[in-house]
């Protein structure tokens, strides 16, 4: 078979047993391949972080109005009109978007497991956790409730990372995690986070 | 008789040989065209983006900033890819197989539907009245029309690519070649049936979105991410097959790259085909209405055989290449044919360029980032852009780039103007690409949301401040991103003098190292070897191909792991 540019019509019988270069080339791009589709699984059975989750629909004020009910049983505080609420621990626990804030705040415990429902009540919003970097997508009419456990002791933020409207940029939310003894450790909560209202 | 005519409607092609139809030939100088006025627009609205998003700049007010997004994302990625790639088809169909365009009015008419519909969007987004950014996600809610416009410029596509097959029919059924249809309408066949899966999916959502903007009916939010990024996330494997054809184009033209094995391309081609288009997953990862076999079966193309497709021509355009190179007797060592490569024709180094950018960073940061698990630590930071600006952009925008250099001289018959900046344009756009993109990467790995006015969260309840290394990647998006643009105005107005002012190509005196025509032009690599060649360099092989592949595997490894570590700090999350 002589060879010939990629413009050039081939002629005759041009299905030919690839070389011996490119026979090697293929077996290990299809080896890493493989390595690359077992590791999803496999990181199901024995891996920390998995988006699974218990996933339901749901019709948003219906939502709204659970994440209300919780508000109202567990609220401790507030800063600027958004609520904060603690939980005990191993709670279902809600947060909710909508134009434009992540309603309520939550203070969390360390090294405690909660299953956080995610919703949203106008459009879609992306759950973004400041500075875990932990990011999920949050769906109107759709509970996306995930087991989470922090592990570290801190202020976190919720940035909203799906564009939502042009208050987009001023949607910020708050998780504050606090450790077994019960205080917030300034310093492993990231840089530069202030606390409360500015 | 019949030769007269053939004569009035054809012309001989005097660097190919090919015989190219006028009507042909004019659809792709109006398609180019259209497609780098569309650029244009893009172009001033990424300028203004990077120079927003730039924290120290700050331009634009928010309304802005999120309208140009909009303005930014449709005429980049769709008005601009697709009338190129419009103008891609009518070269890989009836120019290269020498036939006749088989419907010229048709041809007309959905060219004409596209311009209408990029026109009616483009007038919708800068009213204001679109303010949904390129996703549209649903219940965001733009104007009506701003939904038609998109329904009339994909129908007018696929009428174009319809023609293609018919091209295809014809070019047959006339006998204008012998033997199969050459390597490049085979990807190009590709990627039009690829764009035929995209543009029904677009069909799918937006008819229903349009509807619903009229309030005519319901459309589920998650039903239409699903929906929308069948189309959304195919569309780019449109331009990833395009990007291949062309890569064994320019290849051909710039060195006489050769086909290694035309049964391994083509498979690879044949596996696009097959499994891109599952790729919709990719943006569904972390979304709460899929399961876990789902995300993972989809998100992996049915087990990354569409990366084993990608991998594979990442072995044979190279291969093909430094074959083409050694039987042109470049045969020292493992990388003469790489060394002595002509580095000062645009359309090889911007070929090249786009040929290592799209591998070693945009295809890397992509299957990484389309990992199921691993996509919840980039969902929507600023990784996701950086990743795409390597593939469409870094990747195939810089291809199309090469081409043009090629286009100007072969189909308009023009010398490329301003040949000295010509010749460091695709370094200068592919240095500012490169910049832009991996300061969005590093910013993305530290949570920096993408699509956001104002990083530092004036006016919100709580306060945020991101580490300083940010404002240094924010400022390294804002000058790479500067530098890109620069690039792009570069093009943008050799493209344009060359076309509406260049000096006309007279073939029959050209000389080597001539101003304004690329050398693979003023002599046409040998474009097919004896068979004695041909055998002396199979047995020699690609030994320098070799080596960059499994450079290539070592880095795309430690990535990938490293990415998987970096995952397991995090929250445990179930």
């Amino acid at each position: 078979m002589s060879l010939h540019s990629g413009v050039v019509p081939p002629q005759g019988v041009w299905w030919k047993p690839a070389g011996r270069q490119e026979r090697l080339w293929i077996q290990i791009a299809f080896a890493w391949c493989m390595v690359l589709f077992a590791m999803m699984p496999l990181w199901h059975l024995k891996g920390g972080q998995n988006p699974s989750g218990i996933r339901a629909k749901v019709v948003p004020t219906e939502f709204y109005e659970r994440t209300r009910e919780f508000v109202a049983e567990y609220q401790v505080g507030e800063v600027d009109g958004i609520p904060v609420v603690k939980p005990p621990p191993g709670a279902d626990i809600y947060m909710i978007g909508k134009m434009w804030e992540w309603y309520p705040a939550l203070i969390l415990e360390e090294d405690t497991t909660y299953t956080l429902h995610l919703s949203a009540l106008d459009v879609n919003h992306g759950f973004s956790l400041y500075p875990a970097n932990v990011n999920f997508q949050v769906v109107p009419g759709y509970d996306y409730g995930l087991e989470i456990t922090p592990n570290q002791p801190g202020e976190y933020r919720v940035v909203c990372n799906e564009f939502c409207g042009i208050g987009h940029h001023v949607m910020l939310g708050s998780i504050t995690v606090e450790s077994k003894g019960g205080a917030v450790s300034e310093s492993t909560g990231g840089p530069n986070i202030t606390t409360g209202a500015r | 008789m019949v030769e007269m005519v053939m004569d009035r409607l054809f012309r001989k092609c005097p660097v190919t040989g090919l015989r190219v139809h006028q009507t042909s030939e004019t659809l792709v100088k109006f398609n180019a065209v259209a497609a780098i006025v569309a650029f244009l627009v893009g172009v001033v609205a990424a300028f203004l983006l990077a120079m927003t998003r730039w924290q120290a700049v700050h331009l634009l007010p928010a309304d802005w900033y999120y309208r140009m997004l909009t303005a930014h994302g449709l005429n980049m990625l769709i008005f601009f890819i697709i009338f190129f790639e419009m103008a891609i088809l009518y070269f890989a169909g009836p120019i290269l197989l020498g036939c006749r365009q088989p419907a010229p009015k048709t041809a007309w008419a959905a060219f004409g539907l596209m311009v209408v519909g990029a026109v009616l969007v483009d007038v919708m987004v800068f009213a204001g009245h679109a303010d949904v950014l390129f996703t549209s996600y649903v219940p965001l809610r733009a104007h009506p029309l701003y939904y038609l416009g998109i329904i009339l410029f994909a129908v007018g596509a696929l009428i174009a690519v319809s023609l293609f097959f018919a091209a295809l029919v014809v070019a047959r059924r006339e006998k204008t070649y012998e033997g199969s249809i050459p390597l490049v309408s085979f990807g190009g066949l590709a990627a039009a049936i690829i764009a035929v899966i995209t543009l029904l999916h677009g069909a799918a959502i937006y008819v229903p979105t349009f509807l619903w903007s009229l309030g005519k009916m319901e459309v589920d939010p998650q039903v239409y991410r699903m929906v929308f990024w069948g189309l959304g996330h195919s569309s780019q494997q449109i331009n990833v097959a395009a990007m291949v054809a062309v890569w064994y184009l320019m290849g051909g033209l710039t060195i006489g790259a050769v086909v290694v094995n035309e049964k391994i391309s083509r498979w690879a081609f044949v596996l696009y085909v097959l499994f891109i288009s599952m790729a919709s997953a990719h943006h569904l990862l972390v979304d709460p209405g899929m399961g876990p076999s789902w995300k993972v079966w989809n998100t992996s193309y049915a087990m990354y055989l569409a990366v084993l497709a990608s991998m594979m021509h990442g072995f044979t355009v190279p291969a093909g290449m430094e074959m083409g190179q050694r039987l042109r007797g470049f045969r020292k060592g493992k990388f003469e044919w790489l060394r002595r490569a002509p580095w000062s024709d645009p359309g090889f180094s911007g070929t090249w360029l786009s040929l290592v950018i799209f591998g070693f960073l945009g295809g890397i940061t992509g299957v990484t980032q389309g990992t199921e698990q691993i996509n919840i630590i980039s969902h929507n930071t600023l990784r996701v852009p950086g990743h795409f600006h390597v593939t469409v952009v870094g990747g195939t925008a810089l291809a199309f780039m090469a081409l043009t250099y090629y286009v100007i001289p072969l189909i308009f018959r023009r010398k490329v103007a301003f040949w000295g900046l010509a010749r460091w344009q695709p370094y200068l756009f592919a240095i500012g690409i490169v910049c832009m993109s991996m300061s969005m990467t590093f910013a993305g790995a530290f949570g920096v949301p993408r699509r956001h006015w104002d990083i530092s969260f004036t006016n919100a309840p709580f306060g945020l401040e991101f580490p300083p290394a940010v404002d240094m990647m924010m400022a390294g998006l804002g000058l790479g991103g500067s530098l890109a643009v620069v690039g792009a105005l570069a093009y943008i107005a050799i493209a344009v003098v060359s076309v509406f002012f260049g000096q006309r190509v007279d073939f029959d005196k050209l000389e080597p190292g001539m101003a304004g025509i690329p050398q693979g032009i003023i002599r046409l690599p040998a474009q097919a070897h004896s068979e004695e060649a041909s055998a002396k360099a199979h047995e020699e092989g690609a030994p320098g191909t070799m080596v960059l592949v499994f450079v290539f595997l070592a880095v795309f490894i430690l990535y990938y792991f490293t990415n998987w570590k970096l995952l397991s700090l995090v929250w445990k999350i179930g």
